[in-house]
């Protein structure tokens, strides 16, 4: 697994002052595979995905991607390489449309954007895959829709919608669900199912029902180290897991 | 009614309105106001520069007039060694050839708006205006400093410039159209530049940086292009300015000044192009008028900038909009 993997990371420290958030953290995610990062509030879920993404630096530890170090590669140089990434709290561009916004993240893998004279949003290279995936998402009906005005549901699913467009390798998701009502939950639940099987995902979930519904592999990650990986299964039987997080017959 | 949505229509009345002003002028027996107006024109262009990063890119400069006045210089000094027939940097560099003049200071004052950007773009936010503040102050001392070019007193040279064989800019309503015509070229092209590619990805780091670094956006390269962009507009403002006056001093890059382009953008309507332009008209209107009412008159401009500030969001342009539109951006 680990000399096939499209993300490998190895050996990764980050602290805060006295706080390590990342305590040595190995992590393997193969291609194809969802894969999902658990731990209480505090583990360092999110601390771990800025890492991934290049918006922190790590102390020590290297993160290889599609065979490469990327360790010390900006956040657009790693996007542009495939890694694409949503935020617990929602990052889309609130005064922009829901098409517009999807339309700028496919411009973003279509070549170098110092192109000062043709009207953007006419541009149908542009436009057309942006469509394609708001269909994908289900907001095609919401396309001319500004962003700000969108429900919280649908901003969630818009910001999938935007890591997609970059056509990414893979996918950094960092609680889809977070603040979602029951029906805008099913609702991006079956969109990620959906995505299982085409898109290498790793997802940071607290709901455990649709973790252990979707993931291949689960790392369960408490005080910054990560304390076990393995399939669902093996995870809910792991004794470590059931005592640090899941709680005594919790699970 | 017609084809022409709201927004049109403001644009074409107010450049109808600011083309038929010298003929009103003329008309009334007041040819003398047309360099006013003229000179009004002027601060619209530089106000439409500052737009483009001010309303566009988010980015708030509060160092805009260092390129006006360092185009302005440009133009200046080019003419004044030209007229002493004084070597500049040892070789004879003066000239009063508008094009050349004109040119060079779009392409100094873009240089300069390049190299402080290369620094100050590295920061957001209130250290973002406080560096380009910073940058400004330091410009505006080094021509104060700079004694051979008249320092505090300013630079005065010969201002009958004759532009492309036709235009004398001694000739008040020729010139008043000329500016006009760079007005109108410049609102065209900013009005394609920040509907293109570049400017989309430009409004989205006002919208939002850290997501478009994440998208794959290299932010800092397309910010520091739109930003020596507008410096070198701002630079044409300013050479227009310095053949406007034929006198040039450093009080036109006082930070002040800065500020004072700022509230146009804002006045007008930030992220609007021709609300600038509607800005500065407003804004020298009633610096000018005021203060025949009462030399207190920054009492009363102070409360009207800030009832505009509070209650139309996209300023006088605003107004003019229909109600669902004056929060979005991108137009």
């Amino acid at each position: 697994m680990a000399t096939d993997a499209l993300l490998s990371v190895k050996g990764l420290v980050k602290k805060f002052g006295g706080l390590t958030a990342t305590d040595g953290v190995d992590l393997d995610v193969a291609e194809g595979e969802i894969h999902a990062i658990i731990g209480p509030n505090g583990a360092g879920k999110t601390t771990l995905i800025a890492q991934l993404a290049g918006e922190l630096a790590p102390n020590a530890g290297t993160i290889a991607f599609a065979g490469r170090d990327v360790t010390a590669m900006p956040v657009y140089d790693r996007a542009r390489r495939g890694i694409a990434r949503s935020y617990q709290i929602t990052q889309v561009f609130k005064g922009f449309t829901a098409l517009d916004n999807v339309a700028m993240a496919v411009q973003a893998q279509a070549g170098h954007s110092f192109r000062f004279w043709r009207p953007a949003r006419d541009d149908r290279e542009l436009r057309e895959p942006a469509r394609a995936i708001l269909a994908r998402v289900g907001l095609d009906a919401r396309a001319d829709v500004p962003a700000a005005a969108l429900a919280h549901g649908e901003q969630r699913q818009l910001e999938i919608a935007m890591a997609l467009a970059t056509q990414p390798r893979l996918l950094l998701l960092d609680e889809p669900m977070a603040g979602m009502g029951k029906e805008e939950s099913e609702r991006m639940t079956r969109l990620l199912a959906k995505l299982k099987g085409e898109e290498t995902i790793l997802l940071i979930e607290h709901d455990m029902d649709v973790v252990f519904a979707l993931a291949d592999r689960i790392t369960v990650l408490v005080y910054g180290r990560a304390i076990a990986t393995g399939t669902p299964d093996a995870i809910r039987a792991n004794a470590d897991v059931r005592a640090a997080y899941l709680g005594d017959g919790d699970a | 009614m017609s084809g022409l949505d709201k927004r049109t229509w403001f644009v074409l009345v107010l450049l109808a309105g600011l083309a038929v002003l010298p003929l009103i002028a003329t008309a009334t027996g007041n040819e003398f106001q047309i360099g006013q107006f003229r000179r009004i024109l002027i601060f619209a262009i530089a106000a439409v520069s500052l737009d483009l990063i001010l309303g566009y890119g988010g980015m708030v400069s509060l160092g805009h007039a260092a390129f006006f006045g360092v185009g302005a210089y440009v133009v200046a000094i080019l003419n004044w060694h030209a007229d002493r027939e004084v070597p500049l940097f040892g070789m004879m560099l003066g000239t009063q050839n508008v094009l050349a003049t004109w040119t060079a200071a779009v392409v100094v004052s873009a240089g300069l708006a390049f190299l402080i950007g290369l620094v100050s773009l590295r920061t957001t936010g209130i250290f973002f205006i406080m560096i380009t503040l910073a940058f400004a102050q330091m410009v505006y001392f080094f021509f104060v400093s700079l004694r051979a070019y008249g320092g505090d007193d300013g630079l005065r040279f010969p201002g009958d410039t004759v532009v492309l064989g036709v235009i004398d800019t001694e000739n008040d309503t020729a010139f008043y159209y000329l500016v006009l015509g760079v007005l109108c070229a410049t609102l065209y092209l900013c009005r394609r530049l920040v509907n293109s590619r570049f400017g989309m990805v430009v409004q989205g780091c006002r919208e939002n940086e850290r997501r478009m670094r994440a998208l794959g956006y290299p932010t800092y390269l397309y910010k520091l292009a739109a930003f020596t962009l507008a410096g070198g507009i701002a630079g044409l403002a300013g050479a227009l300015f310095a053949a406007h006056e034929s006198y040039i001093s450093p009080s036109i890059m006082h930070w002040t000044r800065s500020g004072d382009l700022i509230v146009m953008v804002v006045l007008g309507g930030m992220g609007t192009l021709i609300g600038p332009v509607a800005g500065a008209v407003a804004f020298l209107f009633l610096e000018k008028t005021l203060p025949d009412y009462t030399e207190h008159w920054m009492i009363v401009f102070g409360p009207i900038l800030l009832l505009v500030v509070l209650f139309a969001r996209r300023g006088i342009f605003g107004w003019f909009l229909p109600p669902e539109e004056r929060d979005r951006h991108g137009h």
